[in-house]
């Protein structure tokens, strides 16, 4: 049986950046397990431009950004398997995976990186009533239709949830020629980022309705309408508020969810708020020896983040196997709390011996804040007081922690961040 | 004097940038945080402009369509006409990241270019 130093689980943005990070670490054992034909994940897809600014400095569409970093991987020559189902990862890092070729093959390894993504929320969890017709697509799948098989769902469109995914969406449809008639949004805000909501709808006048959901799906084969309305603080619908749209399109965009069957089954402890794996500094998970980065620890605006988290993951793999493959334990454990308006932080927690001089902890809010701080105390004592004109759920926040500030403290328990107003 | 309120889409941090006008003529922008957003404010009251992607046909590749970008940004105004030439044009396989597809599109001057490897077959 071959075994691998690390195993990958994910030829994503996320597995591609920590392979490359690996193998530049001095690690020559590395297997990129893909279940998709070609490497990339969802950055094929993603045909518009905005990526790679923090990264490479220049605007890129994702299949672009995606090569740059294909590139990389054949250039070192790391091995990879497409079209290849990771079935199991077991506590002591044996993979479990199929393919067509190998049939069903266990892969010991020493470290495992989880780079799964995430995946779309359907129609069954958003509990939308009416007729199950065709002409119902998450948005990730009409963007798969269009950009990459080449054809048009519908040609009036009307979009649920004003995620990323869902804006891009109302744009491309309607350069292809659709009507968009409507974005609605159940929440007060958006889901989406800022610059998305000013290209893909203020460009093209596509009216978004906050606070509204759908209420009522007709159309026995095919949707012929869709009927929408406000809803109140409680989100429920309000009577009397409820607009009828023609149209043969419904697309879903309300959320996306880290993609951990594998991790569960692994036995790797879970957040509730990301619904990721809880990490450490190293994002390395509770089972030592096994790493998470990119969308499947938390999901992620910009995939500028998802490399460079992922980068650290890779790297973090090699130091453990050098290392000895293990556990790290010590009393110097730092708890990462998040509280009044901060939702979660990745890492949870800080093992101040293995930190590096400086560690970027990411967050999101839970509401939109205007004009308000955010501050991080080191137990009862603020250390940090940054303004921040808008902060908003959509769009990921960080902070950046130095080493040396830490030391500072030696009895340190006990980081927490919050939003202040003043 | 007239101020407009603008996102920069310069990058995914979408500052609120505030445009102070006089007779059409830009005299201050603020709410900035970097370089971009000042361009971006001062061409977006003006001129504003957008990079168009989309995808292009392609024969006897390894791919049914082949991603494609205008090589720089083009009038906001003319995204629509691009998008027509862009719908009516076909590639034959290779294409490869950067190749030009479609010379001077709609007559802006700006080519239109591949974004991913599509191998023939």
């Amino acid at each position: 049986m071959k075994t691998y130093d690390i195993v990958i689980v994910g030829g994503g943005p996320a597995g591609l950046a920590a392979a490359v990070a690996a193998k530049e670490a001095g690690n020559d054992s590395i297997l990129i397990l893909e279940r998709d034909h070609e490497l990339g994940g969802i950055l094929n897809q993603c045909i518009h431009n905005g990526f790679g600014l923090h990264t490479f400095k220049e605007e890129l569409t994702g299949p672009e950004y995606a090569y740059r970093f294909i590139k990389q991987v054949l250039d070192l020559g790391i091995e990879y398997k497409l079209n290849t189902m990771v079935m199991d990862i077991a506590p002591d890092k044996t993979v479990t995976a199929m393919n067509r070729e190998d049939g069903m093959f266990q892969i010991p390894a020493k470290a495992v990186i989880l780079a799964m993504g995430c995946r779309e929320r359907p129609r069954g969890a958003l509990n939308i009533p009416g007729y199950r017709p065709a002409g119902i697509f998450s948005a990730g799948t009409a963007q798969r239709l269009v950009n990459i098989e080449g054809y048009m769902p519908g040609r009036e469109v009307v979009i649920l949830g004003s995620g990323d995914i869902g804006l891009i969406m109302a744009r491309r449809m309607t350069l292809e020629g659709a009507k968009v008639k409507v974005v609605a949004e159940l929440l007060p805000y958006s889901g989406g980022l800022k610059r998305n909501i000013v290209q893909c709808l203020d460009d093209y006048g596509i009216p978004l309705k906050l606070s509204h959901t759908v209420v009522d799906i007709e159309g026995k084969d095919h949707v012929t309408a869709v009927t929408i309305a406000e809803v109140g603080p409680d989100r429920k619908p309000i009577p009397g508020t409820e607009e009828r749209y023609t149209c043969d399109t419904l697309l879903l965009s309300c959320g996306l969810i880290p993609e951990n069957e594998l991790s569960r089954s692994a036995g790797v402890s879970m957040n509730p708020v990301t619904s990721g794996p809880v990490v450490n500094e190293s994002l390395e998970t509770s089972i030592p020896g096994v790493f998470a980065c990119g969308n499947v620890l938390h999901v992620h605006d910009l995939v500028d983040y998802v490399s460079e988290e992922a980068k650290r993951a890779g790297q973090n793999a090699v130091k453990y196997i050098a290392d000895g493959c293990k556990e790290v334990t010590g009393d110097n454990v730092i708890e990462l709390c998040a509280t009044d308006g901060a939702r979660y932080t990745v890492p949870s927690t800080i093992n101040k011996e293995r930190m590096d001089d400086l560690l970027t902890v990411r967050f999101r809010v839970g509401d939109v804040y205007k004009n308000s701080f955010v501050s991080v105390y080191f137990d009862d004592e603020r250390v940090m007081h940054n303004e921040k004109r808008i902060l908003a759920p959509g769009e990921m926040e960080q902070i950046i922690l130095q080493k040396k500030k830490l030391d500072e403290y030696p009895n340190l328990k006990k980081i927490t961040v919050k939003i202040e107003k003043e | 004097m007239e101020t407009r309120e603008l996102t920069c889409i310069g990058c995914p941090m979408g500052c609120l940038v505030t445009v102070t006008l006089d007779n059409g003529e830009v005299k201050e922008v603020t709410g900035n945080t970097c370089a971009k957003g000042d361009i971006y404010a001062r061409k977006e009251v003006v001129n504003p402009t957008r990079i168009v992607t989309s995808t292009v046909k392609i024969v006897g590749g390894d791919k049914e369509r082949v991603s494609v970008k205008t090589a720089n940004d083009i009038p906001k105004s003319k995204i629509f006409e691009v998008m027509k030439d862009i719908d009516a044009a076909e590639a034959k396989a290779p294409a490869h990241i950067g190749d030009v597809l479609i010379k001077d599109v709609a007559g802006t001057g700006v080519d239109v270019i591949a974004t991913r490897n599509v191998e023939a077959i």
